[in-house]
């Protein structure tokens, strides 16, 4: 009976805050069919803010992939000076709203800064630009990989590493051949919630951005614009796409991902 | 000597593993290192693979100094009590891994694999991942798998220690056999006096960090350096102050020159043997004697006996003991 009770609760309160408003956003899209959607996604505006957020999404997957595997076998691996500041630092940007991070970054490297105005000076631009909603990005999904790793890396345990070396495989062999095959799935779901996270991400990059049209505006950048343009159907279309690459993608890891078993 | 181990210690934080412990292995032989549960004798193994850093001393391997050497470059073979198994490879990629490390050309790799199937009879099982396997598959897949980069000496951490009985028994006679086969030095590390015993040539006691004796199963169970040897190695009891095996006592009918006075308390039938448990001037005491002595002294509870020892008890032998 308590069971039912909890069962139900959860599947209430994903319906209301989760499947409705999806839901609504969905059908908004398709009321008057699909041109009115395909005739939205496809304006140049719309077109270039979709290959701004991929390619700004992109390049915080890369970086943040790269970042998030040295961080996980640092704290799962490693005891050394500042892995408990390490081990905190790389929870803050979930504690830290983005708003917040695109305005410390303007701070840091806008023109009128000291580091933004000697970059400036050499030709390269952060603020209002791509490299400066990279970072944006890179900052706010930097704990995901990382904090997908962490765990199945600690339960895998050292000793299949310990064996590879004494069969005398060198540290990057053993990542590669014994510890990245034990870790691969956990290594696509983390980074498919780092793409998810960065697709979505409006806050920070708002910020840094200018959401200057044709230039540095993003799908959700966009899609506030529409809106506030009284435009609901280019704004639903966005999202639509925005909401079906993020599902898609979470689709096929699980699809992929093979059963657990004991 | 195929390792040297001198004046080896080692700590975590306040916790004493090893304290200043010299050991020579022989090449060829099969040697125990025995002791109880966190006693040293692990941490002793992992740092003769390298996989522990001594704080002091020195390891040599084959007339090398290996101490300041990483694992990958002792050539030691490295079995673990949970086999640490490539869970993602089949049984024969787990076995080939260390050639194709080595870039050995494919078919040395298969020839080589298969005859290490062979040895450790597993060669049905070639194309199974390892979660398919037994425990004591498993185990015998990762000496395989050890065995395959012929390594200068083979190191087992309680390779049995994480099978049932059965299995136990019937790898641990495997074990001395496939050694006799292959003769490569073997060190394997036990908490089990029996398992030692039975299979190893020579057997360290370490305890607390320190190793109490070395020698072989036979010097170690008749001439122990100490108390500790003698209670480890096997059942002990007390007379008049003194360690005795129990089977080493007589119980006689009359009073003699050498004999103490006993009251029967219990007297419990295990098979052959039989167990009487007595009282001597209000300390407990027992011994172990044959169902023939038990029925020619019709012992039963508050029978009055007659205990001496046996054979006269070896003095305690400091020879060969480092500690």
């Amino acid at each position: 009976m308590g069971r039912w009770i909890a069962r139900v609760i959860a599947l209430a309160y994903l319906l209301l805050l989760l499947v409705v408003p999806v839901g609504i956003v969905f059908f908004r899209t398709f009321r008057n069919g699909f041109s009115p959607f395909w005739d939205a996604v496809t304006t140049s505006q719309a077109e270039h803010a979709f290959r701004v957020t991929v390619e700004v999404a992109l390049f915080a997957v890369v970086g943040n992939t790269l970042f998030g595997l040295v961080a996980a076998v640092l704290l799962a691996r490693h005891r050394f000076p500042g892995r408990g500041a390490l081990n905190a630092l790389i929870d803050l940007p979930l504690a830290v709203s983005p708003v917040v991070v695109g305005l410390a970054l303007i701070l840091v490297y806008g023109r009128f800064e000291p580091i933004g105005g000697f970059l400036d000076d050499h030709g390269v631009k952060i603020i209002f630009s791509l490299p400066g909603m990279v970072l944006a990005t890179i900052f706010v999904s930097l704990p995901l990989l990382a904090r997908e790793l962490v765990p199945v890396l600690q339960e895998i345990g050292v000793e299949q590493e310990q064996a590879a070396w004494t069969l005398g495989a060198s540290g990057l062999q053993t990542f590669r051949r014994i510890t990245l095959p034990a870790i691969r799935w956990a290594l696509a779901y983390g980074v498919i919630l780092t793409l998810a996270r960065a697709l979505g991400e409006f806050g920070a990059v708002a910020v840094v951005s200018g959401g200057l049209v044709g230039k540095t505006q993003t799908l959700t950048l966009y899609v506030q614009q529409e809106f506030q343009n009284f435009d609901p159907i280019g704004a639903y279309s966005a999202s639509f796409v925005l909401a079906v690459i993020a599902i898609a993608a979470l689709i096929v890891i699980n699809v992929l991902r093979p059963k657990e078993h004991s | 000597m195929a390792i040297s181990v001198r004046g080896v210690s080692k700590r975590f934080g306040e916790f004493v593993a090893l304290d200043d412990v010299s050991l020579e292995i022989p090449s060829g032989a099969l040697t125990a290192l025995l002791g109880p549960s966190g006693g040293g004798k692990s941490t002793l193994l992992r740092i003769i693979a390298g996989l522990e850093k001594p704080d002091a001393g020195t390891v040599e391997i084959a007339g090398t100094d290996a101490t300041s050497l990483p694992p990958q470059r002792r050539n030691v073979g490295f079995v673990f009590q949970h086999y640490a198994a490539f869970k993602h490879m089949t049984v024969f990629k787990n076995i080939a891994f260390g050639l194709e490390i080595r870039k050995r050309p494919k078919d040395e790799v298969r020839k080589k694999v298969n005859e290490l199937l062979e040895l450790v009879h597993i060669e049905k099982f070639s194309d199974r991942l390892p979660a398919e396997l037994s425990g004591g598959q498993r185990q015998r897949m990762a000496l395989a798998r050890a065995l395959a980069v012929e390594p200068e000496v083979l190191l087992l951490d309680e390779p049995f220690g994480a099978l049932d009985a059965q299995v136990r028994k019937e790898l641990r006679a495997w074990l001395r056999r496939l050694h006799d086969e292959v003769h490569v030095t073997t060190v394997f590390v036990t908490h089990d006096q029996e398992e030692a015993m039975e299979v190893a040539d020579t057997i360290a006691l370490i305890s607390a960090g320190r190793l109490e004796q070395v020698g072989t199963p036979d010097e170690l169970y008749d001439h122990p350096a100490n108390d500790f040897v003698m209670s480890f190695l096997g059942p002990v009891t007390t007379l008049s102050g003194d360690l005795v095996r129990p089977h080493d006592l007589e119980l006689r009918p009359t009073a003699g020159t050498d004999t103490t006075e006993a009251t029967v308390v219990r007297v419990m039938r295990l098979g052959f043997e039989v167990r009487v448990e007595l009282l001597v001037d209000g300390h407990d005491l027992w011994a172990q004697v044959t169902r023939e002595t038990a029925r020619d002294l019709d012992l039963e509870p508050g029978r009055i006996i007659h205990v001496a020892r046996a054979t006269r008890r070896q003095q305690p032998d400091h020879a060969g003991t480092t500690g």
